[in-house]
């Protein structure tokens, strides 16, 4: 059960490569999709390992991705 | 609105022009200022950090004229009433900031003790050939707006007039001061604070995500705003559009520029001068600043010698009063243009002449005023 | 791929103006990210707080946030943030500038105000090449690399602006890359409490020109560069925080002191000389302070302050 997910703003991403290479449990991975500059945005490809902790949404130059916490299904946790 | 009295030194005095002119920035509200010494403007901020600290406010000397032109852009978008104070070489150091502050519309006040230049030059020594500098220094299509006072009493009412104007305008404004008017001492009168007329800023009455930085309001001038009032403004020296972003178009660029150049060309009240027998004259005698002083002498001469000698002195230089003197040139044999260079507000006069009348230049390289018989002869030859 | 959920540090983006100008793998942004949260885990007060920047990549910072912004000329950020501050001292005032602008042309001005200890905090995004006007040498270039005006390799001696910075008096100085993220946040919102002359070094990929002329990868590719060759060393000398083009990137907290800061100095000095005569016409704004004596600021720096 994923304790995060992943919000990706696609149009801004310019598919850099640092949330790919920077997530610690791989989440991510560049698509085959393109948004309307070209650029690959990524995608979650192991949504099952996202901890919500963000680092993707630290590193990005484009602001174009972010991670969130999700509340725990018996307790609700706080948001980050 | 009348002028702060923490600032007003009410009373009679015996100041030379460089301290009447730190008077006439306090009396207008100035609380900042910037500078950096030279010959022959230092004493207008010796002058004002010995005053600031007793009337509230700051003086900063700065490590170069580069940065005492924007640190004061600085401090008036804070909030302050700004100026800073130079001459030749440091004037040539400020342009890049005097064109950033016409394209930013900040109000502020560059005052220039002329000296002899080019370069190095004379530095205690007068000349007025800074004037083109003054209108064109900086690059590209800009205006803005220069007084030019002939003694230290004008020096401090000039003063204020610039900062009145700069504020009202929203552009930078120069105060062409010279080496002789700045250290000339004479009586200067320093009437009481509700007796000053004074400029406050416009600040704009919309609530933040409602006010535009760069949409003109009516006269073709944008209200005002400061930091720290909620109003996450962008300022940028790039061609921006009315919300201050940059928008680097060909279009804006046009509307930008040309709003810009026309707030200042098409203001009806910025024609300024002191003229007398200008009816039916065969000769007008153009000067500013201290050569209008010299051109006087010439004047009372050539009319006690039966001459019709019209006078036309220039207080406010740029923008240049096209219009005046196209009007002029129908009317009269010819201009006699007195300046302390070799020719640059004749270039203006011939322009605007337009061939209808002869111009004449007097004037030489700098160093002195004019010696009144040589004007006086240039009189008596245009008027034959 | 959720789009209730909002950005966390969307609220200090100018979201008007996304995606920005910026190239795919440049760190200025990721720097930008870092101030963002900075900003917002600091809980600092936005309303007064302005940022000023240069003329540059870097410089086009001032127009991606959602705050008083200031896009000034190249080189003179300081002294138009010395503006701000001294007119409304209860302003903070950051600077956020690339190494050319704040070295070079701004080199002047960026010793002065570290010297006046002029309460500004500095960002300086160090990509060592000036970027926007197509990757020419900067002071902070390194030897033999490549440049558009070094087409045959860099060989003068690059400013190590750490040590620069420190000796003009600078009372934090700190170096972190794009790749510590954490760090720089935690650095800048230090900064952003602390008074006095505040510079942080940050080290930024340019692939499209420094990177890219030196053969040296994509942006991504200078992030694992960074990883592997940064050492976090704290309270490390700065005269040892020479950077080359391939050794070790020495990063950390460098100086952390106190000294008193330009307008306390001013206040204590009028003080001093005038006592009740003295119109602090600021009082009001900086929240009543008084003029704080060295014992008071606690500060037992033997350097010279006057």
């Amino acid at each position: 059960m994923a304790k995060g997910t992943v919000s990706i703003l696609v149009e801004r991403c310019k598919a850099c490569g640092f949330c790919v290479e920077f997530c610690p449990t791989k989440v991510l991975a560049l698509s085959s999709a393109f948004n309307s500059k070209g650029y690959h945005p990524p995608q979650m490809v192991n949504p099952e390992k996202c901890s919500g902790c963000d680092l993707c949404g630290m590193y990005c130059p484009d602001f174009a991705i972010f991670g969130t916490r999700l509340p725990a299904e018996k307790e609700v946790k706080d948001a980050r | 609105m009348h002028a702060d009295p923490a600032g007003v030194l009410t009373g009679t005095h015996f100041i030379d022009g460089d301290h009447a002119a730190c008077e006439g920035a306090l009396a207008a509200g100035a609380r900042f200022a910037a500078g950096y010494p030279i010959t022959p403007s230092t004493e207008v901020v010796e002058r004002f950090a010995a005053r600031i600290p007793t009337v509230g406010g700051t003086f900063i000397q700065m490590e170069d004229e580069l940065a005492a032109s924007i640190t004061i852009q600085g401090a008036v978008w804070a909030g302050a009433k700004a100026f800073t104070v130079t001459s030749g070489p440091g004037f040539s150091l400020m342009m890049e900031h005097i064109g950033y502050a016409a394209m930013t519309e900040t109000p502020c006040v560059f005052i220039d003790v002329q000296r002899g230049g080019p370069s190095t030059g004379l530095p205690t020594l007068p000349a007025q050939a800074d004037m083109m500098q003054a209108r064109w220094g900086s690059h590209g299509d800009y205006g803005i707006i220069a007084l030019c006072p002939n003694s230290p009493q004008e020096c401090f009412d000039l003063t204020i007039k610039a900062f009145n104007l700069s504020e009202q305008f929203r552009v930078p404004v120069m105060v062409m001061m010279d080496e002789v008017v700045g250290h000339m001492t004479e009586k200067v009168v320093i009437p009481p604070a509700d007796q000053l007329d004074v400029t406050p800023r416009r600040f704009t009455k919309k609530a933040p995500g409602e006010y535009l930085p760069y949409k003109s309001n009516g006269d073709g001038v944008p209200d005002m705003v400061k930091a720290g009032d909620g109003y996450n403004f962008h300022m940028t020296g790039l061609t921006h559009d009315e919300r201050g972003y940059p928008n680097m178009t060909v279009s804006v660029q046009d509307k930008l520029v040309k709003r810009l150049r026309s707030k200042i060309d098409n203001a009806p009240d910025l024609v300024c001068y002191e003229a007398d027998g200008l009816e039916g004259a065969d000769v007008v005698v153009v000067s500013y600043g201290i050569t209008s002083r010299v051109a006087q002498r010439a004047i009372d001469l050539g009319r006690a010698q039966g001459l019709k000698v019209g006078k036309l002195r220039l207080i406010i230089a740029w923008p240049f009063p096209e219009k005046l003197f196209a009007e002029l040139a129908s009317k009269v044999k010819g201009f006699v243009v007195a300046e302390l260079n070799l020719g640059q507000m004749v270039n203006e006069v011939q322009r605007a002449a337009n061939g209808a009348a002869k111009v004449r230049h007097v004037g030489h390289a700098g160093g002195s005023v004019h010696d009144p018989q040589v004007i006086l002869k240039a009189i008596q030859e245009v008027a034959r | 791929m959720s789009t209730e959920l909002i950005n966390p540090v969307e609220r200090i983006l100018r979201s008007d103006r996304m995606p920005h100008i910026w190239c795919p793998g440049c760190g200025i942004g990721t720097t930008v990210n870092s101030f963002s949260r900075a900003l917002i885990d600091s809980n600092v007060d936005l309303k007064n707080l302005a940022i000023v920047s240069g003329i540059g990549c870097t410089g086009r910072v001032a127009g991606y946030v959602k705050l008083d912004s200031f896009h000034t000329t190249h080189g003179r950020a300081i002294p138009f943030a010395t503006g701000l501050k001294l007119a409304n001292p209860k302003l903070n005032v950051v600077v956020y500038a690339g190494d050319g602008d704040l070295s070079a042309i701004g080199g002047n001005h960026l010793i002065h105000a570290a010297r006046r200890n002029m309460d500004l905090k500095v960002v300086c995004v160090n990509n060592l090449v000036y970027a926007m006007t197509g990757g020419q040498t900067a002071p902070t270039t390194p030897g033999d690399v490549i440049t558009s005006t070094h087409p045959y390799g860099t060989f003068d001696p690059s400013f190590n602006l750490p040590h620069l910075v420190e000796a003009a008096g600078a009372v934090y100085v700190a170096r972190w890359t794009t790749f510590h993220v954490r760090q720089l946040a935690k650095s800048m919102a230090e900064a952003f409490s602390k008074k006095g002359f505040c510079f942080i070094e940050v080290l930024s990929p340019c692939p499209t020109l420094y990177q890219r002329r030196n053969k040296m990868g994509d942006g991504l590719d200078t992030m694992k560069f960074y990883k592997e060759k940064s050492k976090i060393r704290n309270g490390s000398p700065t005269a040892e925080a020479d950077l080359t083009k391939s050794g070790e990137i020495i990063v950390g907290k460098f100086v952390d002191r106190d000294r008193p800061d330009y307008l306390s100095l001013m206040k204590n000095q009028m003080v001093h000389t005038l006592g009740d005569r003295y119109k602090d016409e600021y009082a009001a704004q900086s929240g009543g302070e008084g003029a704080e004596s060295c014992e008071e600021m606690g500060c037992e720096e033997e350097m010279p302050c006057q």
